[in-house]
């Protein structure tokens, strides 16, 4: 079976490199799979888990927003943070998820400091939802 | 000076160094990581570039703020210095610098603001009654991206919201363990895309260029500022571990005139007591 290259990298390096069957990712304007030959696509990616597929297997990975290049035969994912799913600290990301509903709640609507909370909060539950997937 | 004083500024000498020594080698293990640190960095980096030069370049009727130049009126000066001295000129390069620069350029305050890194560039600009809008002090000696996100990201909303409309960088830039040199960078509006037309620019754009854009030129813009910081955090290392070892061959030079001076006086207060003794002689016989 055909596969292609994929990278995800981050300002503190490389999370994941290695090679697939299909990678599946969540754009801003949908769901999104890759197979090998695809055409040339550049997309932003939300808050999600990035999937890798190979041998029947699939890896997750936690990205924290970024983008996606696709070229034919590789991947490369841009994100400021990412994690696997093996690495994720879940006691850490329990915390974060607690820290960001209390300022959730104490700050004002249309405040940054709510909006930035909002953030962190939406980071901190991706990255509970990508850990069950170890 | 007695015997006694000279044996202490030698022992008082050798602690010192012992000091210095230690430091040497504390920095020179840090701008080790520091290097590894920055070449873990590159691959982001350099794809980033690929992907914002072919995207800026590629297309003429992408437009997006950050890449278009305005009437300035305040400007942005991003400046990274140490939390702490003895690391030589590290400092006092950055901020003399920065300072001329900014007298020269502005009349009055409000034509300009700070954001400063480091514990000794706050200080110095707070003396000096300059607008500093942001800071950033007690980074680690090896900072991770998520350390200096917050500060980045608001240095590119300041610009996004037209604070100030356009944004210098001043560091250090890591050359070798002997050598740093000032750099000055200009970090907003992003430019220098025209002309260098990337080979495979033929990309989709999923939904859109400008939107693409959106995401990607402030992350662009945020690892230019963290890049920047990692490699001044080199030099500072590089510079400290420099200034280190200028004094500990100080000290070893001290300690050797002081024991030179130490066996002169010595010598010669035995060659008085024999001189002593020998005209104590004299005088029985």
């Amino acid at each position: 079976m055909r596969t292609l290259d994929v990278s995800v990298v981050t300002p503190d390096g490389p999370v994941f490199e290695g090679t697939a069957e299909m990678v599946s990712s969540k754009a801003k304007s949908g769901e999104l799979g890759v197979l090998p030959g695809h055409i040339p696509l550049v997309a932003p990616l939300t808050i999600s888990a990035v999937r890798v597929k190979k041998d029947g297997k699939t890896q997750y990975v936690a990205v924290s927003g970024g983008f996606i290049e696709v070229r034919p035969e590789k991947v490369t994912i841009l994100a400021q943070a990412a994690e696997l799913a093996e690495e994720i600290e879940v006691n850490r990301a329990e915390a974060a998820k607690e820290r960001a509903e209390r300022r959730l709640a104490e700050s004002n609507q249309n405040d940054l400091d709510h909006a930035r909370a909002e953030y962190a909060l939406r980071r901190a539950i991706n990255r509970l939802d990508v850990a069950k997937h170890r | 000076m007695a015997l006694r004083d000279i044996k202490a500024r030698i022992d008082a000498t050798k602690k010192t160094m012992q000091i210095t020594k230690a430091m040497e080698m504390v920095s020179a293990a840090a701008l080790n990581r520091a290097e590894q640190n920055a070449k873990r960095f590159t691959p982001y980096m350099d794809k980033m570039q690929e992907v914002v030069t072919s995207i800026a370049s590629g297309s003429k009727s992408a437009r997006h703020p950050m890449l278009a130049s305005r009437p300035i009126k305040k400007t942005g000066y991003f400046v990274v210095t140490a939390d702490r001295g003895l690391a030589g000129a590290y400092n006092s390069n950055v901020l003399r610098h920065v300072y001329r620069t900014i007298n020269e350029r502005h009349q009055s305050p409000d034509e300009y603001a700070l954001i400063v890194v480091g514990k000794v560039g706050l200080n110095f600009f707070k003396r000096r009654n300059m607008t500093i809008i942001d800071s950033i002090t007690g980074l680690p000696d090896q900072p991770s991206f998520a350390d200096i996100k917050a500060i980045a990201s608001k240095a590119v909303g300041l610009y996004a919201n037209e604070t100030f409309d356009e944004l210098y960088m001043y560091y250090n830039h890591f050359v070798s363990a002997i050598q740093s040199d000032l750099s000055e960078r200009k970090v907003l509006p992003l430019t220098g895309f025209e002309g260098t037309v990337s080979s495979n620019a033929a990309y989709e754009y999923e939904p859109s260029e400008e939107e693409i854009l959106e995401v990607l030129l402030p992350q662009y813009a945020e690892s230019l500022i963290y890049g920047a910081l990692l490699d001044a955090k080199a030099a500072e290392h590089a510079s400290r571990m420099t200034a280190m070892r200028n004094a500990t061959d100080n000290a070893d030079d001290l300690i050797g005139q002081f024991t030179l001076t130490y066996n002169r006086e010595r010598q010669a207060a035995i060659t008085q007591e024999i001189t002593e003794i020998v005209g104590g002689v004299a005088a029985l016989e």
